[in-house]
């Protein structure tokens, strides 16, 4: 049986717990706010990159670049974009799971974020790299890490590319994703925004005539690589607003399972006051009328 | 008389979206003059410094590699960094650009080569921009 000042000892420990999860909480909430505003941010970028794209594709008909070659999927690379941090709920675990589905001998992993390349290695699969990313993903990061991967599809290393990210459905929802990255089959227009049809951006041609300095061909083969950065800076950012979302209702769980601890707690211990004071009363009555 | 509407966009922030009388930029075959009814063009962006007119002022900006649109009424830019000579800090600059310097100087794969010369152009940009007219 607990004595009341161990009771009291646990309250108060449980009350720390509580303090400090709440304030994860906040602070997801707002970096989460951010990561939103940051993808969203990105919109006019992404505009502006597929009017360009319609634009030179048009005046580039019969093109192909080395990212746009096929070679099947006999080698594959995945983008294990991660979080750095635990306490986001099922989160890595749901992406790791998917992972794992992926066949170990063929697949080589380029990790971005810790608990990604901690997966990797404990798994004993092909790490090729490992790249960081902040709260709020720089695209200077982004382009590392999609130079790295277009550099192992163009010296044949690997014959595709997917990213395996969170996807952002909603606070609530968070969903594993993959997306072929490379080759580059259609081009597709850009999005901008997490979570969200309502932000995609459609392919449309002006139909003004351009002149290009120096070709086509060349703006386009410049385009490309720039496409493939943007697609991985909005996987990041994706992958960053889930973490965040994620992170933050984990915590808000954590803070009431603790409220509610802390509430069993108190009436366990005001129980066992009661009863000590019941019986010292006991006690001493008892110990009058023996004297009496 | 007919004006050109810049807009300069990086994938973190429209950085700067205006009328203006003219705009020069760093092209990829040479620095380039743009007035209002231009011929319709694309062409990439090298690092360096976007010269702005606008009534008799002019603004500069220092822009990273990229690319350009340009119709007969507009300018669209499109690049990973863009920032105005104002904000630019020069001490920042100067540090980057020394230590571009120093990892340049090191034995470097083909991969950091070309981040850490990009990085190097990113400062050299800045610093151009900052320290005209000095």
């Amino acid at each position: 049986m607990p004595s009341t000042r161990d009771i009291r000892r646990r309250i108060k420990s449980v009350k720390n717990t509580a303090q400090i999860t709440k304030a994860m909480q906040m602070v997801a909430s707002s970096k989460m706010r951010r990561a939103q505003l940051a993808a969203l941010a990105g919109r006019p970028y992404a505009k502006l990159m597929n009017t360009m794209l319609a634009d030179v594709s048009g005046g580039a008909k019969d093109f192909t670049h080395p990212l746009m070659e096929k070679r099947g999927d006999k080698k594959r690379c995945v983008i294990l974009v991660s979080t750095d941090k635990g306490l986001c709920g099922a989160l890595n675990s749901n992406l790791t799971r998917e992972a794992l589905k992926y066949d170990k001998d063929t697949t080589v992993f380029v990790c971005a974020g810790k608990k990604g390349a901690q997966f990797v290695a404990r798994n004993k699969r092909n790490l090729a790299a490992e790249f960081t990313y902040k709260d709020t993903p720089l695209f200077a990061e982004a382009r590392a890490v999609s130079k790295f991967v277009q550099e192992l599809f163009t010296k044949g290393e690997v014959d595709s590319v997917e990213v395996l990210y969170t996807n952002f459905v909603s606070t609530l929802v968070q969903k594993p994703e993959t997306q072929a990255i490379l080759p580059v089959g259609e081009l597709r227009g850009v999005q901008a925004g997490v979570g969200g049809a309502e932000t995609s951006v459609a392919l449309e041609k002006s139909d003004i005539e351009f002149q290009f300095e120096p070709g086509a061909d060349a703006v386009l083969s410049a385009l490309l690589p720039h496409y493939l950065n943007f697609q991985i800076y909005q996987v990041l950012l994706e992958a960053k607003a889930s973490e965040q979302s994620s992170r933050m209702v984990a915590m808000k769980n954590a803070t009431d399972n603790a409220k509610q601890l802390i509430k069993d707690l108190t009436l366990e211990y005001n129980k066992l006051r009661q009863a000590n004071i019941t019986k010292e009363l006991l006690e001493i009555t008892t110990a009058q009328m023996a004297l009496g | 008389m007919a004006t050109l509407k810049l807009e300069i966009v990086t994938p973190e922030a429209k950085v700067y979206s205006e009328d203006v009388d003219m705009v020069t930029l760093p092209g990829i075959e040479g620095e380039m003059g743009v007035f209002p009814m231009h011929v319709p063009l694309i062409t990439q962006l090298t690092a360096g410094e976007v010269g702005v007119r606008k009534g008799n002022q002019d603004y500069f900006l220092a822009v990273g590699e990229g690319f350009v649109e340009i119709t007969s009424d507009k300018v669209a830019i499109l690049t990973d960094m863009a920032i105005k000579a104002e904000n630019i800090d020069e001490g920042k600059a100067e540090e980057a650009r020394k230590r571009a310097e120093a990892r340049l100087a090191e034995k470097l794969d083909d991969e950091e080569v070309a981040n850490v010369s990009a990085a190097l152009a990113h400062s050299l940009a800045q610093l151009k921009v900052k320290r005209r007219g000095r």
